[in-house]
């Protein structure tokens, strides 16, 4: 007999699946996209890179075969567990408005799995989240990688491979060891065997050389069993040197975010915004060990919030952008001095400001701000009819051209115009230039 | 306990399992399976999987291989959530219907569950897809897994060739059709006749080959002449009306291109493959069922299993033959491994301790082990001759309905009461069994929809007729949703009538 064989497939490689999933997401892609966008909109900036568990409508990825209708003609069955039924016996129906009239509204839009549910991993979330972005490839993987660790020495291991063997300490164990064993050296025992062959070589030994011999030979004996029971290097002696994998860069940076919440933001301004921001914590979250990030909201007089506040309420009020850097710098005395902690502001704005402000700004940026700040990234939301008008880079509103006089005076300020996602990766080109510059 | 010559017989003492244990088990339990009761089985692949690894194998169809689609991935991520989140467990075991007989066990399961796990499906649904009759004629157990590869393969090179989203709309389509992509009376072709196989991978080659980028702007890539005289050979052999509307498509489509047939016929014998399957829940998970009962407690009697084994074991057991009563929240219809377990226990009771009304309802087998038979070749009688359908109409007893206590309804949509026809009780005995019989009969209650006729010389409309069953029509939204897709693979007006059958 014996017509069977066992095969262990647990090692077999993982994600058989993994091909029909993809498909899966490329068929369900429009559905996905809104989905992700929606939780862009609605997750903080902190959980940007974390899997996502999302919502899909499942009239993309129905799977429609024919089905007999449920009400129309005469459906028959039998069913277990009978307890007071006799033959003959008519059952009332429940009323058609009642439950089945419920279940049935329920059903016309999408056949009880109308919501599709699945989580997206990390890598997904953000490719998606990309997209729009149009961010070139290599900034793409940069982006996406996970933290860099180096291995840094951390003290010593009784176990370990044999190319981490530690010599010294291991030697040293081992000396220990031996003196504490008394194990006779080779040079003990090369001294007492001089003495023997001397005694050998006397032809006609007197009794005491005789028994000085014995004596010897005895000696020699319990030296050599002593040095087998006691050996030279013993597996106890052996030390690794151990390495941990610890996070390389432990500095920390401050992200502030300042933005313009009077009533001329709008939805689509905030969300775009919103974009901007995540993308440069994107990138301080891969640079520094800690990120802290600071919201500052203005209208015509600052404060600091928390996200929350700072992207889904409203305010009222004329625009003084100046107040939010003086905030901002009031916030960065206080708690986030320069010598510790790397200082970046993302601003944004529909570039209006109170006349006269705009030089107002541009001072405390170039005494104040721009001295103790990594980078300072300042986007205008446009909308698009807007963007074509003000396609010269020298023309626009009193606040873009105060910031382009002062630009050129520092390399890490960088200005753009934004109208759609994919115009905001341009404003950091520089900033993830460097980055690569460095990493290399 | 005591006996120390008991005890050494015990084939494992703790949860923990290991190969060694595997195989000791698995020759005790052939032991009975072959030698007690006469089972005759494909070899056995066992095969230890992951959850994970499990759940791959969920979402597509059970099988080792598969082709690539994103329905699969869908249902792997449906199933992978319900699991993560613990509302849903998955099943100890998946079997395949192939030579080898390939099983798939969880390595999260303790000693006994494998134990359990191999009498059930290593030996019972081998035995009952070795020799079942729809298994026999219909599916080719030897040919099933070169096929997939095959099938595997293709796909992904036209995937190559035509890019996903071609291919995508092809098997869409064609997947939506599989309920009527199944020959149901006439025996179909073998898949695995190799040189099937070898002419489609030729004709893949050859299209490769002469692939020219000039022709490019051709719409399709050209038919040989011998190729489409074969197939118009077997358009004009068809008679019509055809219940397989896939066959037809597949041969008759004015628009498909070779490539797009192939695809049409891939997933349609894929739909044939497991046609018997779904003839055969009940007899299949009850001789299943039924063989592990058997063996476990023969294990058990023989001393080879703890009491805590057997304990564990008989909670297994009495959750997966649980039927749930009609008026409780989780009755989702007959589970059909407590039908199939308590028919087959039955038939043994039948055969062995038979009461009047036994020996008047089956006068064939009641008390036929007192009678120099064996109850054992009654069994394997019904295992090799019947579908559910049949199974039900020929053995569902009385005790059987009594001790289920079955009722029949009927509910038509116009009424505002639901009669109960026949409830168990000798004047409602054979109403109920031809009733429930009826339920099993796929013909009945999925769509009965077949091509009436086709217009391939004028204007190339495809008629379509629903045969309706008891006044009951499609649901419209799917409707209308399938015939778009039917659409996609004939290319040309469809039409599609319901009448009364």
């Amino acid at each position: 007999m014996n017509r069977f064989h066992f095969i262990d497939r647990r090692k077999n490689p993982k994600g058989k699946s993994l091909g029909n999933r993809q498909r899966f997401l490329r068929r369900a892609r429009e559905h996905i996209k809104e989905a992700v966008n929606k939780s862009i909109r609605e997750r903080s900036l902190s959980d940007l890179d974390k899997s996502e568990k999302i919502t899909i409508p499942s009239k993309s990825t129905r799977e429609p075969r024919f089905r007999l209708s449920p009400d129309a003609g005469e459906r028959r069955g039998v069913h277990p567990g009978n307890k007071e039924f006799g033959a003959g016996d008519k059952i009332k129906k429940p009323p058609k408005s009642g439950g089945q009239g419920k279940g049935k509204e329920a059903s016309d839009s999408g056949e009880g799995e109308d919501a599709f549910q699945f989580t997206l991993t990390q890598d997904e979330f953000l490719d998606i989240f990309f997209e729009d972005l149009e961010l070139p490839n290599l900034v793409k993987r940069s982006l996406k990688e996970i933290k860099s660790v180096a291995w840094r020495r951390a003290g010593i291991t009784a176990s370990g491979t044999p190319t981490n063997m530690n010599i010294v300490r291991t030697m040293r164990n081992a000396h220990g060891r031996r003196l504490a064993l008394g194990r006779p050296s080779t040079k003990e025992m090369n001294e007492l065997k001089e003495r023997l062959f001397a005694l050998e070589r006397i032809s006609q030994p007197s009794e005491e050389e005789i028994a000085e011999k014995l004596a010897l030979l005895e000696k020699l004996a319990a030296m050599e069993a002593r040095r087998r029971w006691a050996p030279y290097i013993d597996p106890l002696d052996v030390r690794y040197n151990a390495y941990e994998p610890t996070p390389v860069q432990t500095t920390a940076a401050v992200m502030f975010c300042l933005m313009d919440v009077s009533g001329s933001m709008g939805e689509r301004e905030k969300d775009l915004a919103k974009r901007f921001y995540m993308l440069l914590f994107l990138f301080l979250k891969r640079r520094y060990e800690r990120v802290e990030v600071v919201f500052i909201r203005h209208t015509h007089h600052a404060e600091e919030v928390d996200e929350e506040t700072f992207f889904y309420s409203r305010q009222s009020g004329g625009t003084v952008v100046s107040t939010a850097l003086e905030k901002m710098l009031e916030v960065q005395n206080e708690r986030f001095p320069a010598h510790e902690w790397n200082i970046y502001v993302a601003q944004a704005s529909d570039g209006y400001t109170q006349s006269g402000d705009a030089k107002r700004c541009v001072e405390i940026l170039d005494q104040d701000v721009m001295p103790i700040s990594q980078y300072y990234a300042y986007i205008e939301i446009l909308d698009e009819r807007e963007l074509e008008v003000f396609s010269d880079k020298d023309s626009g509103a009193e606040l873009w051209r105060a910031y382009r006089t002062f630009a050129p005076r520092w390399k890490t300020f960088a200005q753009t115009r934004i109208a759609k996602p994919s115009d905001i990766f341009p404003v950091f080109r520089e900033l993830f230039a460097k980055g690569q510059r460095e990493a290399a | 306990m005591s006996d120390p010559a008991v005890r050494s017989r015990l084939l494992f003492a703790d949860s923990d399992w290991d190969f060694d244990r595997l195989k000791s088990a698995y020759n005790a339990i052939e032991e009975i399976a072959l030698g007690d009761l006469g089972l005759e089985v494909y070899p056995n692949q066992i095969e230890i999987i992951s959850s994970e690894q499990m759940l791959d194998a969920y979402s597509s169809h059970g099988m080792p291989l598969m082709y690539r689609h994103w329905s699969f991935g869908k249902h792997f991520a449906r199933d992978q959530q319900m699991y993560s989140r613990g509302f849903q467990g998955l099943a100890y075991e998946i079997v395949i219907n192939s030579n080898p007989c390939i099983a798939y066990l969880m390595e999260e399961n303790t000693m006994t569950m494998q134990t359990l796990v191999m009498a059930h499906a290593c030996f019972g649904h081998n035995h009952f897809f070795k020799n079942n009759y729809l298994f026999r004629q219909w599916t080719d157990a030897t040919g099933i897994l070169s096929y997939l590869d095959f099938a595997k393969k293709y796909i992904s090179k036209c995937e190559d060739e035509y890019g996903l989203g071609e291919v995508e709309r092809i098997l869409d389509a064609a997947h939506a059709l599989m309920d009527q992509g199944v020959f149901r009376y006439a025996r179909p072709p073998r898949l695995s006749e190799a040189d099937r196989i070898a002419k489609a991978a030729a004709r893949l080659e050859h299209e490769q080959k002469n692939f020219n980028d000039i022709w490019r702007t051709l719409p399709t890539v050209e038919e040989p002449e011998s190729d489409i005289e074969e197939r118009e050979e077997a358009v004009r052999n068809i008679k019509l009306p055809e219940e397989n509307l896939l066959y037809f498509i597949e041969k008759a489509s004015p628009v498909l291109k070779p490539w797009q047939r192939e695809l049409v016929r891939i997933v349609r014998n894929i739909s044939q493959y497991f046609y018997p399957q779904k003839q055969t829940k009940v007899m299949n998970e009850g001789c299943a069922t039924f063989v592990h009962h058997y063996i476990m407690n023969s294990l058990y009697e023989r001393g080879m299993l703890s009491e805590g084994s057997m304990l564990e074991f008989m909670h297994s057991h009495s959750s997966v033959v649980f039927q749930p009563d009609f008026d409780d929240p989780r009755y989702s219809g007959i589970n059909p491994y407590a039908l199939g377990f308590a028919m087959m226990e039955d038939i043994k009771r039948i055969c062995e301790h038979p009461t009047e009304e036994d020996r008047e309802w089956f006068p064939a087998i009641a008390g036929l082990s007192t009678r120099g038979g064996d109850w054992r070749d009654a069994l394997k009688d019904a295992w090799a001759n019947f579908r559910d359908e049949s199974f039900i109409l020929q053995y569902l007893s009385p005790t059987v309905m009594r001790r289920m206590r079955m009722f029949a309804l009927s509910d038509n949509a116009k009424e505002s009461h639901i009669d109960v026809e026949a409830i168990h009780d000798d004047r409602g005995f054979r109403a109920l069994r031809e009733r429930l019989s009826s339920m099993y009969d796929l013909g009945a209650h999925e769509p009965n929809i077949q091509v009436v006729s086709a217009d391939l010389d004028g204007n190339r409309r495809l008629t379509l007729r629903h045969a309706v069953h008891n006044g009951r029509t499609l649901d419209t939204k799917t409707r209308d949703e399938v015939l778009w897709h039917v659409h996609r693979l004939w290319g040309h007006e469809i039409k599609l009538d319901e009448a009364p059958a």
